[in-house]
């Protein structure tokens, strides 16, 4: 929880200590005030007192309250600044700690959770602050000021309201152990309860297909069943904290009097008054004292949520990336090259390897194909030249230098990567095409038009409204996904690179605007490399080189002839699409 | 298809507030008898709060009549010496001898000022025992252990009765969140799919969890704070214009400032907190973008134009979230200020109309106690209300989806098709569709026919309406003009369901839910044995695969990220053959599968479902060459059919289509 706070620099550290002596003034106004009012109080009941010097106090006391108000309002200001400076910052440290994440910690922690650590628990805390740091610097002070005006007068007293004091912390300890738990558990089954719900809306048709509305709500009732008991358990263990602080406290007033009354009916004539003036006193500020006890506790109650949202947000913030920036003083030897000595490779905690030993090269100009089963590894292996992931074993040379000795943004720079789900952000046509940064071009909009028109995407995005401005939504869920693919390609033909990576972009394209794609592209970058992943031997067989993948091996390299005669592998792939005869005429 | 992407409304506060809580109040209907007793409860607790003061008031007194000496009594105890002269006399049962009364006077005689009340506690030690058994000041012991009772019983009563009714309130709000989640969960099933290609899931998902949270929540303490506020405030109003007119005035006048700044002040509050949603929304949006396309964010460079995005929201959410907090924390304080000017505004007018001789001091020190009952709930009340508005709120966004019009009713429909009987002829009969909102129909009049345990391929671009033959055929969708036909019966004069169970249906989206394998392949086919499950997953080629998994087919999917894009698509088809149905429709099933995989699994299939009509979708053109039927579609119409020979042969488009995969 401390840890999450050294987001704040000294000027906040400043605006803590202010406001913190703000409060110190305001519980000492506050605590002036009932001496301005038992004063009036005396002045009324007593006959014949002057109206001016009631109007006197009533102003005295009057100004207390404004100055409290003043000085309360000012705390509220500097609090609400404060806390959201803190997830303003927070939020900001965790989305740029995200960003410097390579796939492996993103895999870890999963997108969804993520986003939620970036929001949802950065307002926990936020909201913790708003609340609790108020309480949390008056509610003792007001307590040890209270208590340090009542602590020379009777010893009966003083154990009374000790004694209600640790009634109370008791109470609200069996709560805290019984209830904190389940707060836990709370929020596990809200997240069950979206994930079943989202389960039936994302898969709303095969639900429907299956006849399986009723197995759906069966599932959605179990865990809402859980949730609302859990929640019902808390929620009435929580009830009674209320009634019980009450209790407490009105009894603790009957007790002081009580214990006052025998006292001042054993007292000497002379002491009885001065009792009697001391246990009204003396009940007030009891009162003030278990009030703010209640409060710590109240902070207490509530912290555990606001500490588990802080340990996950330090889960994020700690995590080192595995991918760090090379140190980019390394010269070029060659240009467009992409090679790959010996590359092996394995998740961090996986037994077994999902590429072992690839060597190839590809050299300016040059089409590279990879081709293979399903979980053959030929992502993966692509993944490996903008370093989502780090090879395990061997090297991967990007224009003659290890890829581990560039700086990413530099390496990024080469390449032009289109990944198997098209990835759209909200915005227009242009400002997808022209998303990120690159040392190389300004993509003007003459760029913008000719990548579009050459990943075959100019006819719809002409039929669109504002044609290139036309608006893109979140995820692109107004263009088809055929569409996405075509745009996804341009945005990396818009940028120039050295170096093309097509991670099967073309699955979503029919035969035709495939083919057309490509030889526009080979067309329109004479000189640049191509790595392409596909499934459709079409969409391959006329690259330099074919490599054939199976399980994480591989097992064939060379042109679609040459394959076709000596790779088992490929010959099976290639007869499963085309006949023997189309595989020759080709 | 419309694909709708409008920036989402802002809904947090409720359109229509009396509507909602009518419609709230409705709702709540078969709870009445709870809350009507926890309504009770907390108004009857608030009028106990009224007459706790009164009692304690009482008590001080009693004590207070412990600190005065019987004055009376040192009276009587003087004239009766002095009349007597110095006889023996009895006083409350006290005897008073000569020598204790000589001593009495000389001790009397010391003090100068008869009034002075100081001087006679000092002499009061030296008064003779008996003098001072009959005049020390003496409290009603019995009196004060009477009121103490009557506290104590009052405070417990009251106690009990503020827990039965949180538990009360709690039990209904909880009963009553279960229930809207409930009819939620129970209505997505109920809506025709049009819906969801119109709305978010994300905004759904969001009613089924923050919505109903927030209306458990506010009304759960909402409801009852109000009624004991309300009690309270209109019990002390009664006890005031019951004491005196004037001085009601007076403190309903000094509070009324109060009164409307806090108005002002919810309503700004307000504005803030559904910004603060929004904002909160925008900057989700942007990180979810982010989050979920990272790879592309980071070989683009992109983090310089995320970044300068997410400050942007992240700046705006800052100055939203700083501004409703400081007002909505304004609050307490301010009530505080209010209560204290109250009471000294009571004070004054009160002394003012004391010297008058209006009214006497008694009034002030009641007032005193009432401006603070009077004070106290109208913040409860704000802050109530604040909530109350949340509610309507949230209750509007559930109300609004729990009325959303529902498929049509089908409860006419007698006609059924027994899946076991089924021959498999299926006739499109110049269908027509188009999506709402679209101008343009999608499907125009479609005719074809798919006899008896054929195999139909449906080709084309992008955009030609080919899933949306699919949706019509599983009635996901009613057509716009034009018939279906299953065994010459028209889809129309079936249930859904019925239709449903005449199809397998297997998607290009893979569908996969939290749960073990068996779970994903069995679904809610219970009644199916394990060992057809295996045969299944042999065919298809997953045995393998999941032999190699922890728990083999008691893994959990959840956390295997060793799962391939194709793998999963293998498990869809699995569950897809566990169905035995009579049609089957594969779109797009096997796109992730490599092609020497999707043969075997293509003659799997075609082995278990030889006498079985089937529909498939595909772009590799490869899948569906065997077909015994390929309708190629263009732009919603049928443009070519026949076998793959019989089209290429024709050189049309399907042959362009087909041979452009040689091309470069």
């Amino acid at each position: 929880m401390i840890k999450v706070m050294r987001v704040f620099k000294k000027q906040e550290i400043l605006i803590i200590l202010l406001s913190f002596l703000l409060v110190f003034s305001q519980v000492w106004l506050e605590l002036k005030m009932p001496d301005f009012m038992s004063k009036i109080t005396v002045l009324v009941q007593t006959e014949g007192s002057e109206m001016s010097e009631i109007l006197k106090n009533g102003l005295y006391m009057l100004i207390c309250a404004l100055l409290s108000l003043v000085s309360a309002v000012i705390v509220g200001y500097l609090i609400s600044k404060l806390s959201a400076t803190f997830s303003l910052r927070t939020r900001k440290r965790l989305f740029e700690k995200t960003l410097s994440f390579s796939m492996n910690e993103v895999k870890d922690f999963k997108a969804s959770s993520l986003i939620t650590r970036t929001t949802n628990d950065v307002t926990q805390i936020e909201m913790f602050l708003g609340m609790g740091l108020q309480l949390l610097m008056r509610a003792p002070l007001t307590a040890i000021w209270a208590i340090t005006k009542i602590l020379d007068k009777s010893w009966q007293w003083s154990m009374a309201t000790a004694i209600a004091v640790v009634v109370l912390l008791a109470v609200v300890g069996i709560l805290v152990m019984i209830v904190v738990p389940r707060f836990k558990k709370v929020q596990k089954l809200t997240d069950d309860l979206n994930e079943v719900t989202r389960e039936n809306l994302t898969g709303i048709r095969v639900v429907r297909a299956f006849n399986a509305e009723k197995y759906q709500e069966n599932k959605f009732d179990n865990v809402n069943n859980n949730l609302t008991k859990t929640q019902l358990f808390n929620q009435k263990a929580f009830a009674i904290m209320s009634p019980i602080m009450y209790l407490v406290m009105y009894f603790l007033a009957l007790i002081i009097y009580l214990i006052g009354a025998s006292l001042i009916q054993n007292a000497g004539m002379n002491d009885k008054l001065i009792i009697f003036g001391d246990m009204i006193v003396f009940s007030s500020y009891a009162m003030q004292i278990i009030i703010s006890f209640l409060l710590l506790a109240m902070i207490f109650m509530i912290l555990p949520r606001a500490s588990v949202s802080a340990n996950r947000i330090n889960e994020v913030l700690n995590t080192e990336t595995t991918i760090k920036d090379g140190k980019g003083n390394k010269k070029e030897k060659e240009e467009g090259t992409v090679e790959f000595k010996n590359v092996s490779f394995k998740y961090p905690d996986a037994e077994e390897y999902l590429l072992k030993d690839i060597n190839f090269k590809a050299n300016k100009g040059e089409t590279i194909a990879f081709i293979g089963s399903t979980g053959s590894g030929k992502s993966t292996l692509i993944n490996l030249i903008p370093r989502f992931y780090d090879v395990t074993d061997g090297e991967v040379m990007v224009d003659g230098i290890n890829v581990k000795d560039y700086k990413l943004n530099s390496l990024h720079n080469k390449i032009g990567y289109v990944p198997q789900k098209a990835v759209m952000f909200n915005g227009t046509v242009s400002t997808n095409i022209t998303y990120g940064d690159t040392d190389k071009v300004e993509i003007t909009e003459q760029k913008i038009k000719e990548a579009i028109e050459v990943a075959q995407a100019k006819d719809f995005v002409e039929k669109m409204d504002n044609t290139y401005d036309a608006h893109i939504a979140q995820g692109g869920t107004n263009v088809s996904g055929g569409q996405k693919q075509r745009l996804s390609i341009a945005r990396a033909i818009a940028r120039n690179p050295e170096i093309y990576i097509f991670d099967d972009s073309f699955s979503a394209l029919d035969y035709k605007t495939d083919s057309l794609l490509r030889s526009e592209l080979k067309k329109y970058t004479k000189d640049a490399t191509s790595i392409i992943v596909a499934q459709r031997i079409g969409t391959i067989m006329h690259a330099d080189k074919i490599i054939v993948l199976d399980e994480g091996k591989c097992v064939g390299m060379g042109t679609h002839k040459e394959l076709l005669k000596n790779c088992e592998v490929y010959k099976q792939i290639a007869l499963s699409q085309l006949t023997k005869e189309e595989l020759e005429n080709a | 298809m419309p694909r709708p992407g409008g920036p989402r409304g802002n809904m947090e506060k409720a359109k229509n507030f009396k509507f909602a809580i009518t419609r709230l109040i409705k709702e709540l209907n078969k709870f009445r008898v709870l809350i009507i007793i926890s309504l009770l409860l907390a108004a009857l607790g608030s009028v106990l709060s009224i007459f706790a003061p009164n009692r304690l008031s009482e008590l001080t007194d009693e004590i207070s009549k412990g600190l005065v000496p019987k004055y009376d009594k040192l009276g009587e105890i003087t004239e009766k010496i002095q009349s007597n002269n110095f006889q023996e006399f009895t006083i409350d049962d006290e005897l008073i001898t000569k020598d204790d009364q000589l001593i009495f006077i000389n001790s009397l005689q010391k003090i100068n000022d008869k009034n002075d009340s100081k001087a006679l506690y000092s002499e009061f030690d030296s008064f003779p025992e008996s003098i001072k058994n009959v005049i020390k000041p003496s409290m009603d012991i019995s009196a004060i252990k009477n009121i103490a009772i009557f506290l104590a019983v009052l405070y417990i009563l009251s106690a009990l009765f503020t827990y039965i009714e949180s538990v009360a309130m709690t039990t209904v709000s909880n009963k009553f969140a279960f229930k809207l989640r409930d009819k939620i969960s129970k209505k997505i099933n109920k809506l025709p799919l049009k819906y969801f290609d119109h709305n978010q899931n994300g905004d759904i998902l969001s009613r089924v969890t923050n919505d109903v949270d927030t209306i458990a929540q506010t009304m759960n303490t909402s409801l009852a704070t109000l009624v004991s506020s309300i009690t309270l405030f209109v019990g002390a109003i009664v006890m005031m214009f019951y004491t005196n007119w004037i001085m009601a005035i007076t403190a309903i006048v000094s509070s009324f400032i109060g009164f409307i700044f806090m108005f002002i002040i919810l309503g700004k509050s307000q504005k803030y907190f559904v910004m603060r949603q929004k904002e909160l929304g925008n900057l989700n949006g942007h990180i979810e973008e982010v989050y979920s396309g990272l790879n592309v964010v980071k070989v683009y460079n992109g983090s310089r134009e995320v970044n300068e995005v997410f400050d942007l929201y992240n700046q705006k959410l800052y100055e939203a979230n700083r501004k409703s907090q400081f007002l909505s924390g304004l609050m307490p304080p301010m009530m505080g200020f209010i209560g204290n000017f109250g009471y000294v505004a009571v004070c004054i007018v009160g002394a003012l109309l004391t010297m008058n001789g209006t009214i006497s001091f008694g009034v002030i020190v009641a007032f005193m106690t009432y401006v603070r009952l009077f004070t106290q709930p109208l913040s409860q009340i704000g802050q109530a209300m604040n909530a109350l508005q949340s509610t309507a709120a949230a209750a509007e966004r559930v109300f609004e989806f729990i009325d959303e019009e529902e498929m049509s009713d089908e409860k006419e429909i007698t006609k059924k098709l027994d899946k076991n009987k089924v021959e498999g002829r299926i006739e499109f009969r110049n269908v027509t569709f188009k999506y709402d909102g679209n101008n343009k129909p999608t499907i125009t009049n479609f005719n074809a026919i798919a006899k008896p345990g054929q195999k139909i391929a449906i080709v084309g671009p992008t955009g030609a309406g080919k899933t949306t033959m699919v949706n019509l055929l599983m009635k996901f969708y009613d057509i716009t003009d034009g018939d279906i036909l299953i065994d010459g019966v028209s889809i129309k004069e079936l249930t859904r369901e019925n239709v449903h169970s005449l199809f397998t249906m297997v998607l290009q989206d893979t569908w996969l839910f939290n749960g073990t394998v068996k779970d994903n392949i069995i679904y809610n086919m219970e009644d199916s044995s394990d060992e057809k499950m295996k045969d299944i997953c042999k065919i298809v080629g997953l045995d393998h695969f999941i032999k190699t998994l922890p728990n083999s087919y008691n893994s959990n999917l959840s956390n295997s990220d060793g799962v391939s894009a194709g793998q999963k698509q293998l498990l869809t088809i699995a569950r897809g053959m566990m169905e035995d149905a009579p049609f089957i429709i594969l779109d797009e099933a096997t796109s992730n599968v490599d092609t020497r995989t999707e043969e075997l699994v293509q003659k799997a299939m075609d082995r278990l479902t030889h006498d079985r009509t089937s529909f498939i979708i595909a772009h590799r053109l490869s899948t569906i060459k065997n077909a015994d039927l390929i309708l190629v579609m263009q732009d919603g119409n049928i443009v070519e059919q026949g076998t793959h020979n019989d089209l290429i042969n024709k050189k049309g488009f399907y042959a362009e289509l087909y041979n452009s995969q040689f091309e470069l």
